[in-house]
């Protein structure tokens, strides 16, 4: 958002005018699966169709707006992103997300949080990755023994709470 | 009974030794949170909701109640000692603190901010248990349809009236009335947008999306973004007392401070920011010292710290007794007091009665806490501030999967032979959208008070247009309803019409964004 970042073209905002097609898009699917619904007679005139047309005509209406936007240059300059960090935040969580139900939540989440501290130029990983189990195994040992919130655990946390795999 | 009975029950309860612990924990919790930089209220009070989980309601809304104050103590706090754009709620904070911090009048700015922060809490606490009582008996005369007005005007408040376009808060309202709509409908059964999945039942949790935006988004944005400032902690000099000088000229400022910010905070008209900011505007032309204004002048700081708190008490006035969430945070605790099966409005208070002054009261021993808690406490605060950025946004994202997988962890969809989280998928495709409207200039509250108060909206107008028979007259058949309308129109006409006279800029200031 820092003002003079990108020189002021005159030419339509290409990202701006994807939003309005994506907020068209999420329009008119609303349309087709409310239209899709088999509503009683009885619920017809105040029933659960009227909610989601009203949403969905306000989003296409704002799509509407959104391309006559783009054209006029109405957005908000932006900065230049960089797209590394984010496709390592973007990893971790994934690789959460699929480590979990085998790894337990330490491994898992220490993963992620390596990736993410790689993100922000803080690595190697072979340091960090060992530096984010330990944190995530005290945390986890916090929350799941003390607060009882159900988290996935995995060979290492059985293993250092009851001894055995 | 009469408020001063209530209340007292309610200090009776407060007072109790568990439930002064929990204030204790959520108050301590909440600073130090809330200090974080990147950290605003509402994430503060949703990182922090699954902490709350395995207590009675009492506790934990007693513990939520600190938490929000400790939270909005902490930003002030960090806005001070680290000039960081992005806070909105503290941003004015940070145009007079951060410079007399600079000028080694740290201590005094952060004193300043902690007693005006008192101050307006407790003027603002009793304010929100005198004002209530009121309300709620007013409030139980609405029907269906002046319910359906007040949050036609909630939707326009928190998402058009301020920030720098019309078009782009009323798209992320939209964004989040149609996540709203995702799952079975209430009244029929019937299933909407879950396109078979069975998670998708039960709708999109508020508390799993506002982690998403705030927390994920702010994350990738922060990191994506080369242009980052490494903005530096300004170590606190000398004395943190006030000289008699600073007392003078803060006082009064604390008392304008709270007069401007709890009736912002009370009506539906914008968030922690705009009365901040009306606060620094009033402040500047009532000093006698304008010279000092832009240099580190106290009022600066002790006007809008106290308009900040303020306005946070006032928040709970339409929360409590509308079931009105107006801002982020007060849709996530909308969601707290959800999880117990408690739904705030006129019928609380009569029928949870102990429960909700037990609250208010807690309010008012949170905000003692503080002022004991924060002075002495500074220079662990301003550690806290120095947590480099690598490890304190790993920490976040440790903290915000922590906290969804806590709510709802079940490990119901299969990736071939793995079993992963479906809140967990969700909640990388919501940090994403949060990155994308950080992006294109998109405000983040307006979404997440769509979802929660969308399918609240929706049921007002079902119930109304089913009590006329489908007859659309009813919406504007009471005075209410049509002078809630008038006053949403013009929230959405006068804002249309000072952009087009060219004063956009202003109103740009006053984005509602982080709560």
């Amino acid at each position: 958002m820092t003002p003079g970042s990108s020189s002021r073209e005159r030419r339509p905002d290409g990202a701006a005018l994807v939003i309005a097609v994506i907020l068209a898009g999420l329009a008119a699917i609303i349309f087709w699966q409310t239209s899709q619904m088999r509503v009683p007679p009885i619920q017809a005139r105040v029933g659960p169709t009227v909610f989601p047309y009203v949403i969905a005509t306000g989003l296409a209406l704002l799509a509407v707006g959104t391309a006559i936007s783009a054209l006029r240059n109405g957005f908000p300059a932006r900065s230049k992103d960089d797209y590394g960090p984010i496709a390592w935040i973007i990893g971790g969580l994934v690789a959460q997300i699929l480590l979990l139900s085998t790894a337990g939540f330490s491994i898992a989440t220490g993963v992620l949080f390596a990736f993410t501290a790689k993100a922000f130029g803080r690595g190697p990983l072979w340091q960090t990755i060992p530096i984010g189990v330990v944190f995530c195994f005290v945390v986890w040992f916090l929350f799941a023994k003390g607060l009882q919130l159900s988290l996935p655990a995995g060979p290492l946390e059985r293993l250092l709470t009851t001894g055995s795999f | 009974m009469d408020t001063w009975g209530l209340l007292a029950q309610g200090l009776i309860a407060a007072l109790q030794v568990h439930n002064l612990i929990y204030a204790l924990i959520g108050v301590t919790l909440g600073t130090a949170v809330g200090v974080l930089p990147g950290i605003g209220p509402a994430l503060t009070v949703a990182l922090l909701l699954p902490v709350t989980y395995k207590l009675d309601p009492a506790g934990s809304l007693i513990m939520f109640a600190g938490i929000y104050y400790g939270g909005m103590y902490g930003g002030s706090t960090t806005s001070i000692l680290l000039n960081t754009p992005g806070e909105s709620a503290s941003i004015v904070t940070a145009l007079e603190g951060n410079k007399m911090a600079r000028k080694g009048r740290g201590g005094p700015a952060l004193a300043t901010a902690a007693i005006g922060s008192f101050v307006a809490g407790l003027i603002a606490t009793l304010g929100l248990a005198f004002v209530a009582p009121t309300v709620v008996k007013f409030a139980l005369s609405f029907g269906p349809a002046d319910y359906f007005a007040l949050m036609v005007l909630a939707f326009i408040t928190v998402s058009a009236a301020f920030g720098d376009s019309a078009l782009r808060g009323l798209t992320a309202l939209f964004i989040g009335l149609g996540l709203g709509l995702i799952g079975i409908d209430l009244q029929t059964g019937q299933t909407r947008l879950a396109f078979g999945v069975m998670d998708l039942l039960d709708g999109i949790e508020v508390t799993t999306m506002a982690v998403a935006l705030f927390a994920i988004g702010e994350t990738l944005k922060t990191a994506s973004d080369r242009d980052q400032v490494n903005a530096e902690v300004i170590a606190v000099k000398g004395s943190v007392w006030m000289t008699i000088e600073d007392w003078k000229r803060s006082w009064a400022a604390w008392l304008r401070g709270t007069f401007i910010g709890f009736p912002i905070g009370a009506m539906p008209a914008g968030g922690a920011d705009v009365a901040s900011f009306l606060s620094y505007s009033a402040e500047k032309s009532f000093t006698k010292k304008p010279e000092e204004f832009g240099n580190g002048a106290i009022e600066g700081v002790a006007g809008p710290e106290a308009a900040n708190n303020a306005s946070a008490a006032g928040t709970l006035v339409p929360l409590l007794t509308l079931g009105l969430p107006t801002t982020a945070t007060a849709a996530i605790m909308l969601a707290g007091f959800q999880q117990f099966g408690l739904q705030p409005g006129p019928l609380l208070f009569t029928n949870n009665a102990s429960l909700v002054w037990a609250l208010i009261a807690s309010l008012l021993v949170a905000n003692f806490m503080l002022l004991v808690l924060n002075l002495p406490l500074i220079g662990l605060w301003v550690k806290l501030l120095t947590i480099p950025k690598p490890w304190l946004y790993a920490g976040i994202l440790t903290f915000a999967t922590l906290g969804t997988l806590g709510a709802n962890g079940a490990m119901s969809m299969g990736v071939g032979p793995v079993r992963i989280s479906f809140e967990l998928v969700l909640l990388l495709a919501f940090g994403v959208l949060g990155y994308l409207l950080r992006r294109f200039g998109y405000p983040i509250a307006p979404v997440v008070v769509g979802l929660i108060l969308g399918p609240m909206a929706e049921q007002q107008l079902r119930r109304a247009l089913a009590i006329s028979q489908g007859d659309l007259n009813i919406l504007v058949s009471s005075p209410i309803a049509i002078a809630l309308y008038v006053v949403a129109f013009i929230a959405l006409a006068l804002p249309l019409y000072l952009r087009l006279r060219g004063k956009g800029a202003m109103l740009g200031q006053l984005a509602t964004d982080e709560d």
